[in-house]
């Protein structure tokens, strides 16, 4: 079974050493060109406005939470997509079983809408 | 081969893990924290747990981690340059974890380990999805309002802090 992860594990080797290359190789033929306005900080190639180092917004750590519950959501989709060719044949239950999980949690969406917490003021 | 992946797996998960505790800084720690999560995932791969691995790539990697993060990136200290976290009382720390590790490992020899034939498990994500669908299926829908929920709560939550 291992075996059956090789592909998965080439992916990570060529992403990892994709990085690495890129990396070594910027670092050893770019140019090194230094002067005072090259060297200044910039933001979307505009000049700086305020403070690097800024506390961030309560909202991204909602959208974070958030994030993560409907992660968990996809997590219980997977086993379901698994057997669910397998169910099919007996009946279409197993489709309403998941359309049920699935709409408990579309409330729960719709609540975070209409509360604005999705709002970026 | 796959015993040469197995340990490069392992030695990647503890020398990340060493790194969190180790590294100063808050943020490295954090992104340690993601090669050892990694790491985990490859070592559930190799106990053929391939449902968990799944959850540890999509929930901690992907979820828990950006979360923390997040975390260190609300935190007040962010403004100063060095978000670092010191190591306290290394000795005793050190007394402690030996003594973990004895006990650890004194049971692991005395355990009368259950040698089974190295047969391959199935699936286990077929598994737990009929189970699911058939036998768990009350504790599946509830699952959902558990998390329904979670998502009220951190509605609430976040539009006191406003």
């Amino acid at each position: 079974m291992a075996e059956n992860y090789l592909p998965i594990l080439v992916i990570f080797v060529l992403a990892a050493g994709f990085a690495f290359v890129s990396l070594i190789i910027t670092h050893l033929v770019g140019p090194r060109v230094t002067n005072a306005v090259k060297m200044m900080p910039y933001e979307s190639g505009v000049d700086q406005v305020g403070k690097t180092r800024i506390r961030f917004s309560i909202r991204f750590f909602l959208i974070a939470l958030l994030f993560i519950i409907f992660d968990i959501e996809i997590v219980f989709l997977y086993p379901w997509a698994v057997v669910f060719k397998d169910f099919l044949s007996a009946g279409s239950f197993i489709f309403f079983e998941m359309v049920v999980f699935l709409a408990i949690l579309a409330f729960g969406f719709i609540y975070v809408w209409r509360n604005g917490a999705l709002e970026w003021e | 081969m796959v015993d040469i992946v197995f340990w490069i797996i392992v030695g990647i998960t503890i020398g990340s893990a060493f790194m969190v505790v180790q590294s100063k800084s808050l943020l490295y720690s954090a992104y340690a924290l993601l090669f050892t999560f990694v790491g985990v995932t490859g070592l559930y791969v190799f106990l053929w747990a391939d449902f968990l691995a799944v959850v540890q790539i999509v929930v901690y990697v992907g979820g828990i981690l950006v979360l923390i993060i997040f975390g260190i990136m609300l935190t007040n200290k962010i403004t100063s340059v060095n978000i670092s976290h010191a190591s306290v009382q290394k000795g005793i720390g050190g007394v402690v974890v030996l003594g973990i590790i004895g006990v650890l490992g004194y049971m692991v020899f005395i355990t009368p380990w259950n040698q089974l034939a190295a047969t391959e498990p199935e699936q286990t994500s077929a598994t737990i999805g009929r189970l699911l669908m058939m036998d768990y299926l009350l504790p599946f829908e509830v699952a959902s309002l558990l998390l329904l929920g979670a998502l009220i709560a951190a509605t609430t939550l976040s539009r006191k802090e406003n």
